[in-house]
């Protein structure tokens, strides 16, 4: 049921772990309603140099987490607020079960609370 | 890679010796029961032979086996079927919670109806409250529709019971028997229950076939229009070979399997709870249990993403949550037990066959230490059990 790019992020997910140095974290989601996605973003200079993410959640919930931090990375704060859930489903190969497209914007909503979190703590 | 297959509640692999069974009544006798020359005649033997076969697992009479497509129509017909011909005595129906969709769904279909249904709850192992269905029980109570091994958590209802009280108040006792049927026995003359579902793909027969058991007097009407087959129950020309295969294996079905099946439960629960920290068994154990189910929730993991690394080491099995089936809620089973929905989403079910060995138990055990181990280590809960329960 899941494409090949998405069970690789799956099993081998690079970007899945705790970031100690993080300055921003955001997180989202709870278990009555299903999936929890936690993501830590290593802002420098406006830039994000490192995510990582900790997901409680389905194959897509996790390959899209991997996802996520893998196309921000190296973008700026300002452009890796504006991902759209499509640009993680391109990222994924293209297709994301209709009934998984929630994970995706789960995902994006898990980084904009962590550029939140970041933000509100550099001001 | 040779599959290792844990998800038998869904369906199971056809045993070689029904598939042999069947085969020469597709091109040899292929004739039409109804018929009255040899090939019919022919036909109708053998399908009155697999109509004791069937009866016999049950002690019933022949006459009692109404043969259906499945475990789907027999909860249908036996539900549809009391509650059409028995309108004028009352509008009552009471069920589980904890009911396949098979049930539910018929049930929510008779409420747009008209019909009035009660939905008992069950305490925390999955057991129906008998004195809560007593209070349940109304003048205008039909039927009381209760499944017998449940098929997520394994819980097997004290059918005599439940049949007893129904009697004490005369309101029919249908119960889904599709799981439990074969491993659980079932006396038909002992127990007071007037309607059995049974399907044969749960008990390695062919897809698309079932049975419904009902005792002799009971008013039924049909639900399915067509000729005066199956004592005019079920309408439709028979299918034979789905009707010998189901036939063979209940025919090859038993209680020493039912035992050892049993000990390899209790191997792979046990191997689960001492090597993996944080696990509930949901259900309960031992003797109310269907020998065949292991259904686990594993705290802060989530149920198809383990599921889906077994699959990929190989090992077949199935989730509590419903979230891989399509829709995303937690099993209703596991809701009405009382777990917690992290839990609930957590869950994975085993099911274990005739065809299941020690060394796949083993292996699977190790696979989920490994899995579970891997997937805790990137989930943002930490919860610990003892706080969630
Ligand atoms: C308890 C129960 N009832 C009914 C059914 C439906 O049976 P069938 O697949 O033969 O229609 C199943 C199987 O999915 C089941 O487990």
């Amino acid at each position: 049921m899941y494409s090949k790019k998405v069970m690789e992020h799956f099993r081998n997910p690079k970007n899945a772990g705790e970031l100690k140095k993080a300055n921003g974290i955001g997180e989202v989601g709870n278990t009555a309603c299903g999936d929890v996605m936690k993501v830590y973003i290593k802002v420098e200079k406006g830039i994000i140099k490192e995510a990582k993410f900790l997901t409680f959640g389905c194959c897509a919930a996790i390959a899209a987490s991997d996802a996520v931090c893998a196309i921000v990375k190296g973008k700026t704060v300002d452009d890796a607020m504006k991902l759209t859930k499509q640009d993680v489903i391109d990222y994924l190969g293209g297709e994301l079960p209709q009934l998984k497209i929630h994970c995706s914007i789960l995902g994006i909503d898990a980084l904009k609370a962590a550029i939140k979190d970041y933000k509100e703590k550099h001001a | 890679m040779k599959k290792i297959y844990l998800d038998n509640g869904a369906t199971t692999m056809v045993d070689p010796a029904v598939v042999k069974e069947m085969l020469p009544f597709f091109s040899d006798v292929y004739g039409n029961p109804s018929s009255i020359h040899q090939k019919g005649q022919e036909a109708k033997r053998y399908l009155t032979e697999a109509r004791e076969d069937v009866a016999k697992k049950l002690n019933a009479g022949y006459d009692e086996i109404i043969f259906t497509s499945g475990g789907t129509e027999s909860d249908n017909l036996a539900i549809k079927g009391v509650a059409y011909a028995n309108r004028d005595k009352g509008n009552h129906i009471i069920t589980t919670k904890i009911e396949h969709p098979a049930v539910l769904n018929t049930c929510k279909a008779l409420e747009k109806e008209g019909f009035e249904i009660k939905y008992l709850g069950v305490d925390n192992e999955g057991f129906v409250i008998l004195d809560d269905l007593r209070k349940a029980i109304t003048p205008k109570t039909l039927l009381v529709s209760i499944i017998h091994g449940n098929n997520e958590i394994g819980t097997i209802q004290p059918l005599e019971k439940i049949g007893n009280i129904c009697r004490e108040h005369g309101v029919m006792f249908h119960t889904d028997a599709v799981q439990s049927f074969t491993k659980v026995p079932i006396n038909a003359k002992k127990v007071p229950v007037d309607l059995i579902s049974m399907s044969s793909h749960k008990i390695h027969g062919p897809k698309g076939v079932g049975a419904l058991y009902v005792r002799k007097g009971t008013k039924m009407a049909s639900i399915q229009h067509g000729g005066a087959h199956e004592f005019k129950l079920r309408a439709g020309t028979e299918n034979v070979p789905g009707i010998m295969g189901f036939a063979k294996a209940v025919k090859l079905s038993s209680d020493s399997d039912a035992k050892r099946i049993a000990k390899l439960r209790d191997r792979l629960i046990s191997g689960i709870e001492k090597e993996i920290h944080d696990v509930k068994l949901n259900g309960p154990r031992g003797e109310k249990r269907l020998c065949n189910n292991v259904n686990i929730a594993f705290a802060n993991v989530e149920g198809e993403a383990l599921g889906s690394y077994l699959d990929v080491s190989g090992i077949c099995t199935s989730t509590g949550s419903a979230c891989s089936s399509h829709s995303l809620e937690p099993s209703h089973v596991l809701l009405a037990i009382g777990l917690d929905k992290g839990l609930a989403n957590g869950t994975l079910r085993m099911t274990l066959s005739r065809f299941t060995t020690e060394e796949e138990i083993d292996y699977t055990i190790g696979s989920l230490k490994k899995y579970v181990e891997k997937l805790r280590k990137i989930s943002p809960l930490k919860r610990v059990l003892k706080d969630v329960l």
